[in-house]
């Protein structure tokens, strides 16, 4: 378990709003019971499409490690196949407008923070980047801001999984599990846990 | 901050502690689970030298991989074959109860659950699938997670969640005939976004939902994820109790009535305060269909695609690119735009009351030339139940094909696929691009009656000329 306080890196711009966790990561990929191989899928059929123009095949952005994307980022399929492939590409960080739930929810528990900023920020941030794609840009999570060129947005994110990042326990299956005696307790107080007790 | 509410007392209830980060250690009262999202989570629990907490509170089934045509072992797709020979093992090694084809009990994970009364009241439900907010037509709180969310609910019982806000979807009225639960989720999808639920429970309220039945409530609270909203809830009430009386995992003898008075308490105060309100008029909402690539890109089946000037400046990038996908120009009438295949099923609409509706529409006409038309119901019991009254002879002569469960073409991770650039009708919830197993297929979501319409008119059609 580790502290993440901040990312630094190259960046890549992917614009559009609503792109959802199937275009992230299509569903035959899903034939599969490890999460190996996921990065060389992500985006498979976006990328097809666009022969060779989409921001994950463009030569400029291989390597970034920052990811700068627009509204509702991850709707969708509850997969956590997506953040795993965005992760297996090689991206640390995601930076966008909004971002579905769930989607949100699995960045956490594999240690990738995603924070907001409004769209003009973005917008300035997805330029940049465009305009400067060798140079890094950096998301400090102390500060909540995105740092790039002699600019700064200041952006935002939940505080629960802020401090989970900064003190490194994003990785909530430790404290959870620490819990069990608690857990069996109210297992055995819950009134519905004995009656369904037929599902054995 | 709401107080009062299902969701509130659900939430207290199972509350086993506050984090270190702020959040809630939430007990889950149930889990489902399915071969694509458990296989790395059990891999994850071994890696780390745990166990499964609590496997009586755990049940699996095998939906989205399964092939609906052949079904005999080892499938023809290896990598199908791998994650059914995973959850098998997965399962026995843990002592988790496990459904699997040719059970009698299996089919689609939010189908199975509730029709043999695992789904309750008053319980927390997870699921490594988004449509676990299905569930919620029970008066459940229900989330969707990912597989290191499974982990943790497999060797922990719990998930660390942030509380979410409640916003109250009052729908009042008479829904006109041809107007089903599908209808009124589009419209309010469409009305409140796709991103609108984000940060929201909804609670379903009103006389409209009151008067429908369990199947159509959780038609309702299945996309309530699509607007968002990662769980969707109806108030228990006469109509669920009726419905859990006598299923399998239901309270039996005495523990029924005390299950009911709890069940009852459960309910939102008269009092209650909720964050947010939205009233609709149940006339308002006509057929629906979608045009577009988000469940929001929805229109009453005789109205246009939008103009682009119609539209909030927001909406406008993403109407480009849907008008492009979809090869429909902005002003197009939806109706009489042809079809390709007619997909009836999923955990939306496959259930016995939905394919009833659809076999109304079907019966005594014929699915229109060059149309591939399909219903998967949506476990192995709904198919019995409709063979015993004979839907499978009226799609059949009606000209569907008559299928095995499972969740198919819904994601076409089996071989039920879109080609190409065709289009599909579908009783689905989803209209993604490539959702439905073509990169470039296209998807028109619809209740499952409108999808039959479709299918015998070739082309989308407002079911009402056809009831
Ligand atoms: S039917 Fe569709 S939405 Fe439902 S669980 Fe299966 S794939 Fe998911």
């Amino acid at each position: 378990m580790s502290q993440i306080k901040s990312v630094t890196g190259r960046g890549i711009p992917l614009v559009g709003n609503d792109i959802d966790t199937d275009r992230i990561i299509p569903a035959r990929f899903l034939r599969c019971v490890t999460f190996d191989g996921l990065g060389a899928q992500v985006f498979a059929d976006d990328r097809a499409q666009t022969q060779g123009q989409h921001a994950f095949d463009q030569p400029q952005y291989q390597g970034a490690t920052l990811l700068v994307v627009n509204r509702n980022f991850g709707c969708g399929s509850s997969r956590e196949h997506a953040p795993q492939a965005i992760a297996k590409w090689g991206i640390r960080a995601i930076v966008g407008e909004s971002f579905a739930e769930i989607f949100l929810g699995n960045c956490v528990a594999i240690g990738m923070p995603c924070v907001t900023a409004d769209s003009a920020s973005l917008q300035q941030l997805q330029d940049w980047l465009a305009e400067n794609p060798r140079n890094s840009a950096t998301l400090d999570l102390a500060a909540m801001q995105v740092n790039f060129g002699n600019h700064s947005i200041s952006v935002c994110m939940g505080e629960g999984p802020r401090n989970m990042f900064l003190s490194g326990t994003w990785d909530a299956c430790g404290q959870l599990v620490a819990q069990a005696d608690q857990v069996q307790k109210m297992a055995v107080k819950l009134p519905y846990v004995s009656w369904s007790r037929a599902v054995h | 901050m709401s107080q009062g509410t299902l969701f509130d007392k659900v939430w207290d209830l199972h509350t086993v502690g506050t984090l270190p980060s702020g959040q809630t250690q939430l007990f889950i009262g149930l889990h489902l689970i399915h071969e694509v999202t458990s296989p790395q989570a059990f891999a994850m629990l071994r890696d780390r030298g745990l166990k499964v907490l609590l496997p009586e509170r755990t049940v699996a089934t095998v939906d989205h991989i399964v092939p609906t045509d052949n079904q005999a072992r080892p499938f023809a797709d290896d990598l199908a074959e791998e994650m059914m020979q995973a959850i098998e093992q997965n399962c026995q090694a843990n002592s988790i109860t496990f459904y699997n084809i040719g059970s009698g009990n299996q089919g689609v994970v939010h189908v199975i659950a509730p029709e043999q009364g695992l789904t309750q009241p008053g319980m927390t439900i997870a699921c490594g699938d988004s449509h676990t907010s299905t569930h919620g037509a029970f008066g459940a709180i229900a989330f969707g997670i990912g597989t290191s969310q499974v982990r943790d609910v497999l060797a922990s019982q719990t998930l660390a969640l942030s509380k979410l806000k409640v916003r109250k979807i009052e729908v009042n009225g008479v829904l006109a005939p041809g107007v089903y639960a599908k209808d009124v989720i589009l419209h309010i999808i469409r009305t409140l976004g796709v991103t609108g639920g984000v940060g929201y429970a909804y609670e379903f309220a009103g006389t409209t939902f009151e008067q429908m039945s369990m199947e159509e409530r959780m038609t309702i609270c299945n996309m309530a994820i699509e607007g968002g909203a990662r769980c969707g809830y109806v108030n228990p009430d006469q109509v669920t109790f009726d419905y859990l009386k006598g299923r399998d995992f239901a309270p039996k003898a005495a523990d029924w009535q005390q299950a009911v008075a709890w069940w009852q308490s459960l309910r939102s105060d008269a009092d209650a305060v909720y964050d947010d309100l939205t009233v609709f008029d149940a006339a308002d909402i006509p057929p629906t269909v979608t045009w577009g690539i988000t469940p929001g890109q929805g229109i009453g089946v005789n109205q246009q695609v939008p103009t682009l000037d119609s539209l909030p400046e927001s909406d406008r990038y993403l109407a480009e690119e849907a008008y492009q996908y979809m090869d429909l120009a902005p002003g197009q009438a939806i109706a009489g735009t042809k079809i390709d295949v007619c997909f009836i099923g999923s955990c939306t609409n496959g259930r016995i009351s939905d394919l009833r509706e659809a076999a109304k529409i079907a019966q005594g006409r014929h699915v229109a030339e060059g149309i591939t038309a399909f219903v998967v119901p949506g476990s192995e019991r709904v198919k019995q139940q409709a063979e015993a009254e004979g839907l499978d002879k009226i799609f059949a002569a009606a000209g569907f094909e008559w299928r095995e469960a499972g969740c198919s073409m819904c994601l076409a991770m089996n071989s039920d696929k879109l080609q190409g650039r065709q289009i599909s009708a579908s009783s689905s919830n989803r209209n993604f691009k490539g959702r439905q197993g073509s990169s470039s297929g296209r998807t028109l979501l619809m209740s499952p009656a409108m999808v039959a319409a479709a299918a015998v008119q070739g082309a989308v059609t407002d079911v009402r000329k056809l009831l």
